[in-house]
């Protein structure tokens, strides 16, 4: 797959320097349960935005709101200058979205995919099918274009999920964890491709829950758990936000429970947060105190087998804003 | 509009290539109608499809009766006639199967009638056959129960004129007696086929049971790409959710009047089925289109996936389609059962259907089905429509 430096850019802004996307207090309910509270952000054109938390927190409604797909219970959404709502129609021209899941059809070639969604765009024949030989060179499906893609592998299928959604040149691209059971390869090249885009002057919005994406890719990062929005800005931003504290991951066995419980009473230790195989801490001065953590960890039943010191990352940040890890 | 189209385009392109679509559509009914209607053809009551052989040693007045107006009467109704020589050909030809029953006239049979004695006719039958001597012995019951009245009337005359008529008065009040109209016959068709063949009448019933299945095919599709994620991306694109339900109407309403189009050309020509007056043909299949499209789309609302969707509409169709006669004429048989088939909207199509079958009727003739058709389809399309904000979701 190569870089999508040639689908350059994208739409052309209807709005003379404004944000490319908008949103205000967004807010979605299901029965009692609260699934977006009050999230709203904007994105520049040229800018890359994260979503980043962990399944649950609220990523896909944000999106499926944005994008016109949920209907929302407050909140204002303005995409390229244009409000959007269930129904508008303008706004969402501007959008191009690349859904979790794989929306193509298996039964129809590649090409046929994109030439339907190209005349739901409101595309002439004659553009979508140089628009279509454009994106299919550059997903790397050209010789493959008249197949239906029932036989396609995963990672051929991805690249067509995405380059549907570059077809009308859309000044906003939304794309909803586009690399979850995505291989390595195929996820570096997508990865690769949404920078190319947004160099190309595309607003981007990405949701992930792999800290190591939002870090490569985001000019700014949302922090989200259960429906809200805890932290925003850029990776030195955010990383601020633990001051000089430091993160240290304890590899260990045995009561993990009690051993982080006991270690969250100490002094200078913010955060104390057990996984499976080890504890996760935020602390201050992280040298001096390890000699005291380890000996807290044995008396509390548990073995450490290694010790890392982790330069401060956006898991750290999220860690410390809400007590969890993001793959929890 | 112009979206909603496109959609319903993408749509049919896929049915063609999805094989089941096309099965389902046009190759299962048509061959279900023309296994039916050559094993069982008949047997819905409306083509009796027997035939008698007749042997006429008599010769006389009482014998034309049966042989030139009885018998002959019945050839509309499927009944194939043969003139035998003697009995020992007709007993062959019984006991071979190539005559349900004959008639066996003895000589002086004219005789007996005329006189006081018994006169009797011998009926030969294949025991293979199971409708052909029912239908012989209702003949000979009727024929002699016409006998009998003729010979009360003749006798009530002589006792009123207070003594026996003469031969040339008794010759004349046989010829008067024989000249009335004949008492019905107990050989009659059988309900729910007013005006059907019984190719047309399997045609039109099987082609009707299966138009609620492809009359479904929209909101399943509507469910199925809600299943395989493309609702997101269709309802992220420009298009209006009204765009999206209108193309899976769309769809639905060309896929079930192509797959009825082509099964009644095809039955027109592969069955002889005979549906009668165009115009109102046309009618007929619109409307019953638009009342399968409600109907199906309401059950369709009800269920949260695909399969679900396709297992209700299965179940609706096919007690909808018994109940409405479209493999057993029970539409407008007694009881219960003929007042409960007004429920179904397949009685209404196949009372329709068999009023102008055959060009008995005209458009006119089926405007008051085709009316409650509308008004069925309208009431549960419209139901539906509430319903499907919940389908019409990504996911």
């Amino acid at each position: 797959m190569t870089a999508i430096a040639q689908t350059e850019p994208v739409g052309r802004p209807s709005t003379e320097g404004g944000p490319v996307l908008e949103c205000r207090g967004l807010e979605k309910s299901y029965k009692e349960r609260r699934a977006v509270a009050g999230v709203g952000f904007e994105i520049e054109s040229g800018e890359t935005y994260g979503l980043l938390g962990p399944n649950g927190a609220g990523k896909t409604t944000t999106i499926s709101m944005i994008c016109g797909l949920l209907a929302r219970d407050a909140g204002d959404v303005t995409v390229d200058g244009k409000p959007l709502t269930i129904n508008s129609t303008d706004a969402k021209t501007a959008i191009g979205y690349v859904p979790q899941d794989l929306a193509i059809y298996p039964d129809l070639t590649a090409k046929e995919n994109l030439m339907f969604f190209g005349r739901l765009y409101g595309m002439s024949r004659s553009d979508i099918k140089q628009r279509s030989a454009e994106i299919l060179d550059v997903i790397g499906l050209s010789d493959r274009a008249d197949e239906h893609t029932s036989g396609f592998s995963g990672g051929m299928k991805r690249r067509l999920n995405i380059g549907i959604a570059l077809l009308h040149k859309p000044r906003l691209l939304v794309l909803d964890e586009p690399t979850v059971g995505v291989d390595p390869q195929s996820r570096n090249a997508i990865l690769g491709n949404v920078e190319t885009l947004s160099e190309a002057g595309m607003a981007v919005l990405y949701t992930t829950h792999y800290m190591e994406e939002a870090e490569r890719l985001c000019d700014r990062v949302g922090i989200i758990d259960e429906g809200e929005i805890k932290a925003e800005g850029t990776r030195r931003e955010l990383i601020a936000i633990l001051g000089e504290q430091d993160r240290v991951s304890l590899e260990a066995s045995g009561d993990l429970a009690t051993a982080s419980r006991t270690l969250t009473s100490l002094d200078g230790i913010d955060d104390a947060t057990h996984r499976e195989s080890g504890i996760d801490l935020i602390l201050t001065n992280a040298s001096h105190r390890l000699p005291q953590i380890l000996e807290t960890v044995a008396d509390a039943g548990a073995e450490v087998t290694s010790v890392n010191v982790v330069e401060p990352d956006l898991e750290a940040v999220f860690l410390k804003l809400t007590g969890k890890a993001l793959r929890d | 509009m112009k979206k909603a189209f496109i959609i319903a385009s993408k749509d049919i392109k896929r049915s063609v290539r999805d094989r089941s679509a096309i099965v389902t559509a046009v190759v299962a009914p048509l061959a279900l109608a023309f296994i039916l209607s050559t094993v069982l053809g008949g047997a819905d009551g409306s083509s009796l499809n027997v035939t008698f052989a007749i042997v006429d040693d008599d010769g006389g007045e009482a014998s034309a009766v049966l042989i030139d107006d009885i018998l002959p009467s019945l050839e509309d109704e499927g009944v194939e006639l043969v003139q035998s020589d003697s009995i020992e050909e007709a007993r062959r030809m019984a006991e071979d199967g190539d005559v349900d029953s004959a008639f066996i006239i003895p000589d002086g049979f004219t005789e007996a009638v005329q006189s006081t004695e018994g006169a009797e006719i011998t009926i030969l039958t294949n025991a293979e056959s199971e409708i052909g001597p029912q239908v012989a012995q209702s003949v000979a019951e009727s024929y002699a129960a016409e006998l009998n009245a003729v010979r009360l009337s003749i006798g009530t005359v002589a006792v009123s004129a207070g003594g026996a008529p003469s031969p040339t008065e008794m010759q004349e009040l046989q010829a008067d007696a024989s000249e009335r109209p004949m008492p019905a016959l107990l050989v009659e068709s059988s309900a729910g086929s007013r005006q059907f063949d019984s190719n047309t009448f399997f045609a039109a019933g099987i082609g009707v049971f299966f138009l609620f299945f492809t009359a479904q095919l929209g909101a399943v599709s509507l469910l199925q790409e809600r299943k395989e994620g493309t609702l997101a991306r269709l309802l992220a694109a420009p298009v209006s959710r009204g765009a999206v339900v209108g193309a899976k109407a769309i769809y639905s309403f060309v896929i079930g009047v192509v797959s009825m189009a082509i099964l009644i050309v095809a039955s027109r020509f592969l069955m002889d089925a005979s549906w009668g007056d165009p115009v109102a043909v046309a009618v007929v299949v619109l409307a019953a289109v638009f009342a399968a499209m409600g109907l199906q789309s309401l059950v369709a609302t009800l269920a949260t996936t695909d399969e679900q969707a396709a297992g209700y509409g299965a179940v609706v169709g096919v007690t909808l389609g018994l109940l409405g006669g479209t493999f057993f004429p029970i539409a407008q048989g007694p009881g219960l059962i003929a007042k409960l088939s007004y429920l179904s909207p397949h009685s209404w199509i196949m009372r329709a259907l068999g009023e102008v079958s055959g060009g008995a009727g005209t458009l006119v003739d089926v405007l008051p089905a085709v009316a409650a058709l509308v008004l069925f389809g309208a009431t549960t399309g419209t139901i539906a429509l509430i319903r499907s904000r919940n389908l019409v979701m990504a996911g």
